[in-house]
This record gives C-alpha cells, structure tokens and sequence, in this order.
C-alpha cells in the first residue's frame, strides 16, 4: 500500500519482495498445457518433534509420513524428515505461524519436546500446472512422478534440475515446487527452458 | 543412474546422496594416551575390502538423515 504525503511517496505496509517478481510477463507467454505462477508470499516454519500429533489442532490432521503432505486450507504440514517438518500458510504472517505452532505445540506437549524456527526467507513458492507439467518435471526429476506413486498428497525432497527441491503434488497434472529463493530464478530459467519443448 | 535405497524416503537416484566412508569407526575411548601413529591410524586409515563393505551414507538432498548401508564394492551394489 503506498500513500502519498505532500508529494513524496510514503511506504505504509511493507511487502515481502517474491524471489519471482517481474517473472509474470515470461510465465504467461507459456502455453495452457505448461502453466507457471509464482504464487504470493507463503510463511513457513520448521517444526522438529518426536510426536507427529502435536499440532494435530493448528493442521486439522496428523502430521504426515514420509514423502507426504498433509492439512487444510490455512496450514499445510509436508514430512521433511523423520522427526522434521515444514509447516506453510498462505494467509497468517510468519509471526503468527510461528506462535500458533509454538502454542499448539506447547498445550499438546507440556514437557514441550518442540523446536519451531521461522524459515519463511529460504523458500519460494512456484505453481506448475497442465497437461504437460509431469513431463516438464520428468525432462530433470529422477522420482517416479507416475499418478499411481506420485499423486495428491505426495511430497518429496528431491533434485530438480539439479537444484533442492520441495515438490508436493496437489492433483493430477498440478504440482507446487518450494524452491530455495536464491536458486528461484535459476529453477524459473530451467522451467521455462524444459516448457518450451511443449510450446 | 543407480539408485539407493534410503530408509526414509526410499529409492533415489544416487546423486541425492554423501559418501561417508567405512562405517563403525569407534571413537578412541582415551583419545588423549594416544600415540601419533595410534591416532593417525583412527583418522586416516580405513579398511578397503573387495567385496562386501559397510559404509556411511547420507541423503543429503533429501531427509539430510545419516544411515549405514552394505555395498559390494566389486558390484557396487547396495544390500538392503
């Protein structure tokens, strides 16, 4: 939101700048069966615990296994690691994130065995959908990206591209990649590249 | 490309993996009565067998998890 003051312009509320602003115009001109978006801001914190139902109450289920994601509209929870995951919202600031899961960690674990750590500035979001989005990812992901072992809910911290990776499937044909921020473009610049077989 | 068998996250192409060498190399109890030689041999030297070998592994682009695997080093191949 930007106000003006007697000429100068006064910055009221300050956004997170995306790793993929200004890439817009170079996503659309992709054709419908390859579509990128570099989704708005996502929070994300780093949950470590040896107890998978404490933040059943902020996720609205258990925290998922192995190569898995789990939740609800407002968080999302993806498995990281045996006793490690990255919970994400679209909607509550870092801060709040943050506090919920240190709350609702805390009410469900009195001896409070929980490490929470705002991780929102290592990851940006990208949205990758279309008929052919499985082949754009198959062309640099070694995983079986195949429905039958690869559909909604699956998660996996994998290479694509040769870059780290958070890949979690949303539906058939429908993908989100978290990518680390400051390897954003390069992965853009790949995806870009490997779409433009299906042009 | 060869895959490994992680035991978290199952197969995967093997460079999303880190060598860690011989597994099972205890630390010395007294590190400090140690002579030279003695402690060079604990941080230098490791067994190389032609065959079947544990070994440390780690996945790093992936659960970052450290595992011990068996690996013939004549066939490459990973026991599971």
């Amino acid at each position: 939101m930007v106000s003006r003051v007697s000429g100068d312009v006064v910055t009221d509320v300050l956004r997170p700048a995306g790793a993929l602003d200004g890439w817009a115009g170079r996503f659309a001109a992709l054709p419908d069966s390859v579509t990128l978006l570099a989704e708005p801001f996502h929070a994300m914190v780093d949950v470590r615990t040896a107890d998978p139902a404490a933040l059943e109450r902020l996720v609205g289920a258990p925290l998922p296994g192995p190569n898995a994601w789990s939740g609800g509209e407002r968080v999302t929870a993806i498995w990281l690691g045996p006793d490690e995951w990255l919970l994400t919202s679209p909607f509550l600031s870092p801060a709040e994130l943050e506090g919920a899961a240190r709350e609702t960690g805390a009410a469900a674990l009195p001896d409070a065995r929980l490490a929470v750590v705002d991780v929102s500035a290592q990851r940006t979001t990208v949205r990758l959908r279309g008929a052919h989005a499985r082949d754009v990812l198959e062309t640099g992901c070694a995983i079986d990206l195949l429905p039958r072992s690869f559909g909604a809910g699956s998660a996996a911290v994998t290479l694509l591209g040769q870059s780290g990776v958070v890949l979690l499937g949303l539906g058939p044909s429908d993908y989100r990649i978290l990518v680390r921020s400051s390897f954003a473009a390069y992965l853009a610049e790949w995806l870009l590249d490997a779409a433009s077989e299906w042009r | 490309m060869q895959l490994i068998h992680c035991p978290w996250c199952g197969p995967r192409e093997e460079v999303e993996f880190h060598y860690g060498g011989q597994a099972g190399v205890a630390y010395p109890a007294d590190p400090a009565v140690l002579s030279d030689e003695e402690w060079a041999r604990y941080v230098f030297v490791r067994d190389n067998p032609k065959g079947r070998f544990e070994e440390r592994w780690s996945h790093s682009a992936g659960c970052r998890r450290w595992f011990t695997a068996v690996r013939d080093t004549v066939t490459y191949r990973f026991e599971r």
